[in-house]
């Protein structure tokens, strides 16, 4: 069918567009702002002069933030969560999936009402606390930012979807007939061709981890160990400012002035490493959000 | 000749009773697999259910959770009639209804928007923009906030300045916060919402479309008749889900906002959870605020489950 294209259609598409137009400009507007803010002059963004393109073009907010030790520890603390607890998900979650996708598995009604009951109950905060503090001793320890969380029902219905719908169940009945083990089969053909689900899934997790803070909040009393968001924390949300940074800033008004600014660099910093690769994977994240909403 | 056919039924009834069997025991792999997911359930979320008796008990840690004395309803009674009830209650609920009131038709109306752009490049670019802000965290998502809305010197007061306005406090003074905490809410996620919605509109069938070209119906009248009774039941699904967890106003971020002056307008039941349980250490009234909370949460999901089932044929289960 050939789309004639009468004035009402025109007129309608034209409003379309310049709504979007809008909303894409409200979207994107603070994210612009805060970068150009980092690499202005801090007296500049104070004064409201920063508005389109930065002023006074300078990379020291950027200096003082890698200066800070806390900040380059948290950011290694997180990058080591974000592995390994990442690692830990999408093993527990194969482990979870696999079985569960096999028609042949006695026990898959059990298993899957057991996960599905935990979306809807939970022992709630303080429960959860003790078990893990009081009973496991997982305070302080990296454990209790890797294991509360092993597995996502909703992530192991999505591989476990994927699982079903793009492995030919025929392939599994070959295998059997031709004595090849359940791991073997696993291992050598069900995952290899699971690649997308699996990108999909490294992302929703690793995602988690490197936002997560709450569990930080509550199990970690050591600063050492304390990831990205709590720090992050601390100096956006509570305006405590470390020594480190302020070595070489004389007066307490410049050091007012630089600690604003600093807050820009800082949320460039810390949100960089996902904001910039996202646009390349979000075709993934896609798919992941839409298999799972087709069982779901 | 008896005998036989006793022998023959009872073969077939041991191989019938085998054929389980078989399978488990041909399948022992998988349940090697599963073994560690199954104890990680257990472990993180069956045990902590165990400890929710701690609610109708006085915990103390020498004692253990078994071993703690029985209690009653006690620090239910307490919470009820304590000062904060009415506060925290009336502000979950307020800003969960002002967030689904606002956050939830804003995803609909944005696929719908999307759908019928035809030029795949700039529908990509809104797309890619409008995710974006959803990868943010809620710590840098507050700080940005509390960046823009600062005294003086924020985007948002410099801007009022501009236009000759006075410069506001918008962090200090209470009756704000919800607004603020719902807005910002959308900035961030309506785009991310609305995937769910724009993969809905691309099962609807095209043909409907054409006949209703063929009609004359204009685009308005399309969108109103065709795209959105077809995305409905994707919509009733959100809708119950969004009502289940009206009464769970997310912790992180009315944490990170919350200060001593805006605490009355912006304490709900999980923040006060963390308060009462994790920094004054009274477990168990805490456990029964949270209880409370998630058995609320629990008949408002079943509720809007049956609306729902009895308005269309649409339900979670």
């Amino acid at each position: 069918m050939i789309a004639r294209k009468s004035k009402d259609d025109r007129i309608f598409d034209s409003v379309n567009i310049i709504l979007l137009v809008l909303i894409l400009i409200i979207v994107l507007y603070p994210l612009y702002f805060i970068i150009i803010a980092s690499f202005s002059d801090p007296l500049e963004v104070l004064a409201g002069k920063v508005f389109l393109l930065p002023k006074k073009i300078n990379v020291e907010a950027y200096k003082m933030v890698f200066r800070d030790e806390s900040i380059v520890t948290g950011y290694r603390n997180t990058i080591l969560y974000t592995i390994l607890g990442t690692a830990i998900n999408i093993v527990m979650t194969i482990l979870a999936a696999y079985p569960l996708s096999r028609k042949d598995f006695v026990g898959r009604g059990f298993f899957t009402l057991m996960m599905a009951i935990t979306m809807f109950f939970s022992g709630g905060l303080i429960p959860t606390y003790l078990l893990i503090s009081n009973t496991l001793h997982m305070q302080d320890t990296i454990w209790a930012m890797v294991l509360p969380g092993a597995v996502s029902v909703w992530n192991t219905v999505i591989m476990r979807t994927y699982f079903q719908t793009s492995i030919p169940e025929g392939l599994h009945e070959a295998a059997v007939v031709d004595g090849c083990s359940s791991t073997k089969l696993l291992l050598k053909i069900v995952l290899p061709l699971s690649k997308p689900v699996i990108a999909v899934l490294v992302l929703f997790y690793g995602v988690g981890h490197w936002n997560s803070f709450f569990n930080a909040l509550i199990y970690l009393s050591d600063k050492d160990k304390y990831p990205l968001q709590l720090i992050l924390r601390s100096i956006l949300i509570q305006n405590t400012m470390s020594e480190d940074m302020m070595t070489d800033v004389d007066s307490l008004a410049n050091r007012k002035v630089l600690a604003e600014t600093i807050k820009y660099a800082l949320i460039v910093v810390a949100s960089a490493p996902i904001i910039m690769i996202y646009p390349f994977l979000q075709k993934y994240f896609v798919k992941g959000v839409m298999v799972g909403a087709i069982k779901g | 000749m008896l005998k036989t056919a006793e022998l023959r039924q009872q073969r077939t009834r041991n191989r019938h009773g085998n054929f389980a069997w078989h399978r488990i025991s041909r399948n022992w792999e998988l349940y090697l697999m599963i073994l560690p997911v199954f104890l990680f359930f257990i472990v993180f979320h069956y045990v902590p259910m165990y400890g929710i008796q701690i609610a109708f008990k006085n915990f103390s840690g020498v004692l253990g959770i078994w071993g703690s004395p029985w209690a009653g309803v006690e620090h239910f009674i307490r919470f009820f009639n304590g000062t904060y009830f009415k506060e925290i209650v009336w502000n979950t609920i307020s800003i969960s209804v002002y967030s689904l009131l606002v956050g939830f038709p804003v995803p609909i109306i944005l696929a719908l928007m999307l759908n019928e752009v035809r030029n795949k490049h700039f529908k990509k670019l809104v797309q890619t923009v409008t995710y974006a802000p959803y990868f943010i965290s809620v710590v840098v998502m507050a700080g940005m906030i509390l960046l823009f809305l600062a005294p003086e010197t924020g985007v948002f007061n410099q801007m009022r300045k501009f236009f000759g306005a006075e410069s506001i406090n918008f962090m200090y003074e209470g009756r704000y916060f919800k607004t603020i905490y719902v807005l910002s809410g959308v900035w961030q996620s309506a785009g991310w919402g609305s995937i769910i919605y724009l993969s809905a509109l691309a099962g609807i069938d095209p043909e409907l479309h054409e006949a209703a070209v063929i009609d004359g119906a204009s685009r308005l009248r399309r969108i109103w008749h065709i795209n959105l009774p077809g995305i409905l039941p994707t919509i009733c699904i959100m809708l119950i889900m969004n009502c289940g967890s009206l009464m769970n106003v997310g912790f992180e971020k009315v944490f990170l906002l919350m200060n001593d002056l805006n605490r009355s307008h912006a304490e709900v039941i999980s923040t006060y959870v963390y308060k009462v349980g994790l920094i004054n250490r009274e477990y168990s009234f805490s456990t029964a605020v949270g209880l409370f909370n998630s058995v609320i949460n629990f008949i408002m999901l079943l509720t809007v489950n049956t609306i729902t089932k009895k308005l269309n044929q649409s339900s979670l289960f």
